[in-house]
């Protein structure tokens, strides 16, 4: 009797060590499930869903705080991996209004005052320019989350749809003959 | 000669290829104006290098790269830059590409060309080198820089493979070269076995084409290094990894190239090019395209320079015929539908094939898929294609990458035999360009998260830079006040002290 309650104690004992000093040893900085959903979002840093850019909606989204139907240039795409992820229920889109279509900022030159202001809001540091100087938005850079078009006190941004071209361009999916159903 | 080795699936097609092997290769003159696409091949496209007004010489680069996967681009003919602007390109978006829009001016004055040393005693690399200057690539119609091709990288090449079998139907382009230009091709050969150190070089034809053998076998007697071997006629054989197979019994892995089996496949026709480029120091500048098909007239070889207009070649080949309704750059099985005939010759363009309505399905008769299984059955690279369309129509990217859509040379073997008429290799191409994309984007969006966080630390960096200063400068006004006080202190001071000087005085 006292022998087992010693050899179970004494167990005990040693798992809780070992266990004690995994938590430290291998303790996981961040949030890896935040961190997850992260990468699942687009990155535009737009803001439509309410947040101040796409990683608080990820924290948000790990602690129940937000639906899943909230990213707008996310889409439909974004909510099905999201639903799938989180286990939650796939939901239409929040806003059915808002569509989104790619697009680059451009800065019309010659109205531009040089404020500032838009190189303030941009939340990649996609545009650049000093006090007094012109402002011009770096293409590649620009995730087209059209926050430096209210700030611009002259409107001299322009919000420009990314054309399609023969290197950027992409089979689309065959349309099936009507009244077939599979 | 036994032939052990065949690849699995395929297709018996008939062949169309008469109706144009009839007539000799009619050299295209100069059309009245040239427009040459900046991006020809597969890779980054080239970069103009000329204005509009200028004049250029015939073989002059008009187009210049800076990336690894490109070659450049050279004028077809003299004459004047007319105009740098988009026009109607021989993709399947049909969507415009920057061309070079030349006027000739019928001298076809020729840049200065310098006679090359021995060809043996130059260095690999300076070969690909000008073999990369010469613009050229694959003929066969993907486009590939040739000069990638012929880099070994580590291997040691047992045999470069020169591929004539020109499996799918109505193309008989490399099969004229062969039959009236069979010493272009062989010193062609002569030049790639240099660069590549190759031992042997095997021309593989199918035996559909006996005179293109028969003229290659001449030339191939005295050479020990030349082998010419006549290939069953199955499509698609004329496939680099599908040929392998056909001609050594291996498999080139799975996304592998057939360099991992220390083998290089080119065409036939790039050969040639190589020799023209080396020999007569003629870059890339013309093609020999089959235009054909029942809605041409008199369907012929023709070769044209590159930029010439398909319109051209349509009044070489004795016109449209009344019904003719669909022009398609390539074979039936695998070429991409052109919406207009004012599309140029590009250095992709093997043929132009010109279909009436009697020769393709219409897309209303599409029936569900009846899991037959008979795509299983003719898929040469031993996928499943009904699976593959299931998840090509869901959308399940994953899935199609485990299925190994990569592998997929959309051949169109599936979509041929489908009883339900299903275009499963549109669904393929849809498949892969999805997967194109999403990977671009999460490089995209890679860059902004990156961004975004290299910002919010620079702010908060900023701010507590900020703070700091307000805290050094709130001391310094303190210590600042109390240096004041310090001096009001020291002249009341003295204030006091003068005050009982004074009295002292009057006293």
């Amino acid at each position: 009797m006292i022998l087992t309650i010693l050899s179970l104690s004494v167990l005990a004992g040693l798992f809780g060590l070992l266990l004690g000093y995994s938590s430290v040893r291998f303790r996981v900085e961040g949030d890896p499930l935040a961190d997850k959903i992260d990468s699942l979002l687009p990155q535009t840093q737009c803001g439509q869903c309410g947040f101040p850019g796409c990683r608080p909606y990820a924290e948000a989204l790990v602690t129940g705080e937000a639906e899943i139907n909230l990213c707008v240039p996310g889409g439909e795409d974004t909510i099905a991996v999201l639903a799938e992820t989180l286990g939650r229920e796939v939901l239409p889109i929040s806003d059915e209004h808002a569509s989104h279509v790619p697009a680059l900022a451009v800065i019309i030159e010659e109205y531009c005052i040089g404020c500032t202001k838009c190189i303030q809001a941009c939340p990649v540091d996609a545009i650049v320019g000093a006090a007094k100087q012109m402002h011009t938005v770096i293409e590649n850079e620009c995730t087209g989350c059209e926050l430096c078009v209210p700030p611009c006190p002259v409107d001299c941004i322009d919000m420009r749809p990314i054309k399609a071209d023969t290197s950027t361009w992409a089979w689309p999916q065959p349309q099936l003959a009507r009244g077939v159903r599979n | 000669m036994a032939r052990p080795h065949t690849f699995p699936g395929g297709l018996k097609l008939e062949g169309h290829k008469d109706i144009s092997t009839g007539q000799p290769i009619l050299k295209a003159g100069i059309p009245e104006r040239l427009f040459v696409p900046l991006n020809q091949h597969i890779g980054s496209p080239a970069e103009c290098v000329v204005e509009k007004g200028e004049h250029v010489l015939k073989g002059q680069m008009i187009g210049s790269v800076t990336d690894y996967v490109a070659v450049p681009v050279h004028a077809p003919s003299s004459g004047t830059v007319i105009d740098i602007q988009k026009f109607p390109a021989a993709h399947a978006s049909g969507l415009p590409n920057d061309v070079v829009i030349i006027e000739p001016d019928g001298k076809d004055e020729w840049r200065e060309r310098k006679p090359l040393p021995d060809i043996t005693e130059l260095d690999p690399s300076e070969l690909r080198n000008m073999i990369r200057c010469a613009g050229i690539v694959g003929l066969g119609g993907a486009a590939f820089p040739t000069f990638i091709k012929l880099n070994p990288v580590g291997h040691k090449i047992s045999t470069l493979i020169l591929n004539g079998a020109e499996c799918e139907p109505y193309i008989s382009c490399d099969d004229m070269l062969m039959r009236e230009r069979p010493h272009e091709i062989i010193d062609g050969a002569k030049i790639m076995r240099h660069a590549l150190n190759a031992g042997k070089v095997i021309i593989a034809i199918e035996e559909n084409k006996p005179e293109a053998i028969d003229s290659l076998q001449a030339l191939a007697d005295d050479l020990d290094w030349l082998d010419i071997q006549s290939i069953p006629v199955i499509y698609p054989t004329g496939g680099e990894k599908q040929l392998v197979k056909v001609l050594t019994g291996k498999d080139v892995p799975s996304q592998g190239l057939p360099l991992d089996l220390d083998l290089v496949v080119n065409n036939v026709a790039t050969a040639a090019a190589v020799h023209l480029a080396l020999d007569h120091q003629q870059p890339l500048i013309s093609r020999i395209i089959t235009v054909t098909g029942s809605g041409v007239r008199s369907p012929r070889n023709i070769e044209a320079l590159i930029g010439t207009p398909m319109s051209d070649l349509i009044d070489l080949a004795g016109g449209y015929t009344e019904n003719a309704d669909r022009l398609i750059m390539g074979g039936p099985m695998m070429g991409i539908t052109l919406k207009t005939d004012a599309t140029p010759v590009v250095k992709a363009s093997n043929c132009l094939l010109v279909q009436t309505p009697a020769d393709h399905i219409t897309e209303a008769t599409t029936r569900p898929c009846i899991r037959c299984g008979e795509c299983v059955k003719v898929c040469p690279v031993k996928l499943l294609p009904q699976q593959l369309y299931w998840f090509s129509q869901s959308k399940n990217l994953e899935e199609l990458q485990t299925h190994n859509l990569f592998d997929c040379i959309e051949c169109g073997c599936c979509s041929v035999v489908c009883p339900s008429h299903i275009p499963l290799v549109q669904y393929f191409r849809y498949g892969k360009s999805e997967i194109w994309k999403k990977e671009q984007e999460t490089i995209k969006s890679d860059r902004a998260r990156e961004r975004t966080e290299a910002r919010i630390k620079r702010l908060e960096r900023v701010k507590a830079e900020k703070k700091a200063l307000h805290a050094a400068r709130a001391k310094k006004t303190a210590a600042g006040n109390d240096r004041k006080k310090e001096i009001e202190a020291a002249v009341a001071r003295a204030k006091a002290k003068k005050t009982e000087g004074t009295e002292n005085l009057d006293t």
